[in-house]
């Protein structure tokens, strides 16, 4: 801490013009508060929590993100009702795939680089500025992710001014991609994508592609053990949200109840599911 | 350059640096920060559209300003990254009023005193509680000097006869429409024409072109700052319109909700922090 009769004041940074980029702010003034900022030992790995399965769907004005609340650390689970999906700001999704903590301080920065952006320009950032933002956040992770520690997210919303929903995926390099029509990252994707390649059709409602996402979500869990199905006993379904011109909303617990029924119960005998 | 050629007493320095910084804010157009029944409400006469006076910093804390426009500017965007930063390092309720004026008295006290020049500005930060009990009004002057203020505020050159008007009027418990009428029915009394006059007639008319309306909105979740524009704000100021608050829901309209106009409201508002419709 400084001292004299100006130690209270707001320091330069506070005051200095240019970044509307709240990372930047951070990582200038006091850069310990980035979660890739963090210096690890040398050459170590170590086991930490793990988010696994996140699907998104497009639908016909808009996009569906959904993801399962399972974390697992090694062979056991470490969290059964963890969210991994977020709202990112009022038109866009965020969802996480890979070390968790890392993933979850993420999109907390993330959320307030976009709100901090909104604030001080007076205007929203473009849905493609918004996903290479959160490129440029995992690029910065690039050394954790070489020790272990990546994060995956998948980036989805709605364009203001295409009016529809875009995807768009991230590997640990930073590198960002757009997605068509459906995507899905974490340890149960390979089966999500095939549930999704079979199921999704173009014109889908919001509901037809909460259903597809949800179906998906059951085929990654069927198949990945790291993937958690919904959990009828503890009531914990996946979480859902659908972004379209009425910005994020996330499906409430009664609606997906009544979805996830629908799936088990039309799955009884019927192990493949909806084709 | 060494030192300075002659002595000017501190008093003197002081007063000179008074005087230079009272007058330039006392150029400008003022600005009314008063607490209605469902929360705070700012009015500022500015014809501009994008150079605001009032902004918001955080969820339940906003900003209004007179003087020097790229000096506010400046302290406006500091207080957005102390905000931001609090919250991000703490939690969002940890971020308060109080904090962020203490931090802005800190910061004009030590311009006023040690640079060539001090900002030629004044501020308010307010805090809108859960009750009107709760709400925070903080007055900054270009000194650094706080004071904490129960229910109004005036700021600018036609700052004193506002306050008196204010003082008389105003009450707790005002209905949003009546405390914008109040405060544009006292922003419009032209200081110079009515100088002298007691209860004077106002002297101008000044429509929703000329100004600039936000409110801190006790009832929204989360971030309670709007601004008040198009139809909306013709109804609030209009005697003969019936509406006299604020919508609870946002305008329908894909875009940013930082104004409510009182077109098509949207049936229902998300909360990135909560993750749920509100309820």
């Amino acid at each position: 801490m400084t001292t004299g009769a100006d130690a209270g004041r707001l320091p330069a940074a506070y005051l200095s013009t240019g970044s509307s980029s709240f990372t930047d702010f951070v990582g200038a003034h006091s850069p310990h508060l980035l979660p890739s900022r963090r210096a690890l030992p040398v050459g170590s790995t170590m086991e930490a929590p793990h988010g696994t399965t996140i699907v998104t769907v497009t639908y016909d004005g808009g996009v569906v993100m959904a993801g399962d609340r399972r974390a697992t650390m090694g062979n056991l689970i470490a969290n059964r009702d963890m969210e991994k999906v977020f709202a990112g700001d009022e038109y866009s999704a965020v969802g996480i795939a890979g070390t968790a903590g890392i993933a979850i301080e993420l999109v907390k920065l993330f959320q307030v680089e976009l709100e901090h952006y909104e604030k001080i320009e007076g205007t929203l950032l473009s849905l493609e500025g918004k996903a290479n933002r959160l490129a440029s956040m995992i690029r910065a992770n690039l050394g954790m992710a070489m020790q272990g520690l990546a994060v995956v997210p998948l980036f989805a919303g709605y364009d203001l001014d295409k009016r529809t929903g875009r995807i768009f995926s991230y590997d640990v390099t930073g590198g960002c991609y757009e997605e068509h029509d459906h995507h899905s990252v974490g340890s149960g994707s390979l089966f999500a994508r095939g549930a999704m390649k079979k199921l999704w059709r173009p014109g889908l409602s919001a509901d037809g592609a909460v259903s597809v996402a949800v179906e998906a979500l059951y085929d990654a869990a069927d198949d990945d053990s790291a993937t958690g199905g919904p959990d009828v006993g503890r009531r914990i379904w996946p979480t859902v949200a659908v972004v379209g011109d009425q910005g994020v909303v996330f499906r409430s617990d009664d609606e997906l109840r009544t979805t996830v029924e629908a799936v088990i119960a039309a799955r009884q005998g019927n192990p493949g599911g909806a084709r | 350059m060494s030192s300075m050629p002659f002595y000017v007493s501190p008093e003197q320095l002081m007063k000179d640096r008074a005087d230079y910084a009272r007058k330039g804010i006392a150029r400008g157009r003022s600005v009314v920060v008063l607490g209605y029944d469902k929360g705070i409400a700012f009015v500022a006469e500015n014809p501009s559209r994008a150079l605001h006076k009032v902004s918001e910093i955080y969820d339940r804390i906003a900003f209004a300003a007179v003087g020097k426009y790229n000096e506010f500017e400046n302290l406006r965007v500091a207080g957005v990254r102390y905000a931001d930063l609090r919250g991000y390092s703490y939690d969002r309720t940890d971020v308060t009023a109080r904090g962020l004026a203490n931090a802005y008295a800190q910061t004009l006290g030590t311009v006023f005193t040690q640079e060539s020049k001090p900002y030629e500005v004044e501020i308010v930060v307010a805090e809108v509680g859960s009750t009107a009990d709760e709400d925070q009004i903080y007055r900054l002057t270009y000194d650094g000097s706080v004071a904490d203020e129960r229910g109004f505020v005036a700021m600018g050159g036609a700052a004193e006869p506002i306050e008196t008007g204010l003082k008389e009027r105003w009450e707790p418990g005002l209905s949003l429409a009546d405390a914008l009428r109040l405060a544009v029915e006292l922003l419009a009394k032209d200081p110079a024409k009515d100088a002298g006059k007691e209860g004077g007639a106002p002297t101008r008319t000044l429509g929703a072109g000329q100004l600039e309306v936000a409110v801190l909105d006790r009832e929204r979740p989360r971030r309670t700052f709007r601004r008040i524009g198009g139809g909306l704000l013709d109804a609030l100021l209009s005697t003969e319109d019936p509406t006299h608050d604020a919508p609870a829901e946002d305008d329908r309209t894909p875009g940013r909700h930082d104004t409510l106009t009182g077109e098509s409201p949207r049936d229902e508002s998300t909360n990135p922090q909560t993750q749920r419709p509100t309820e």
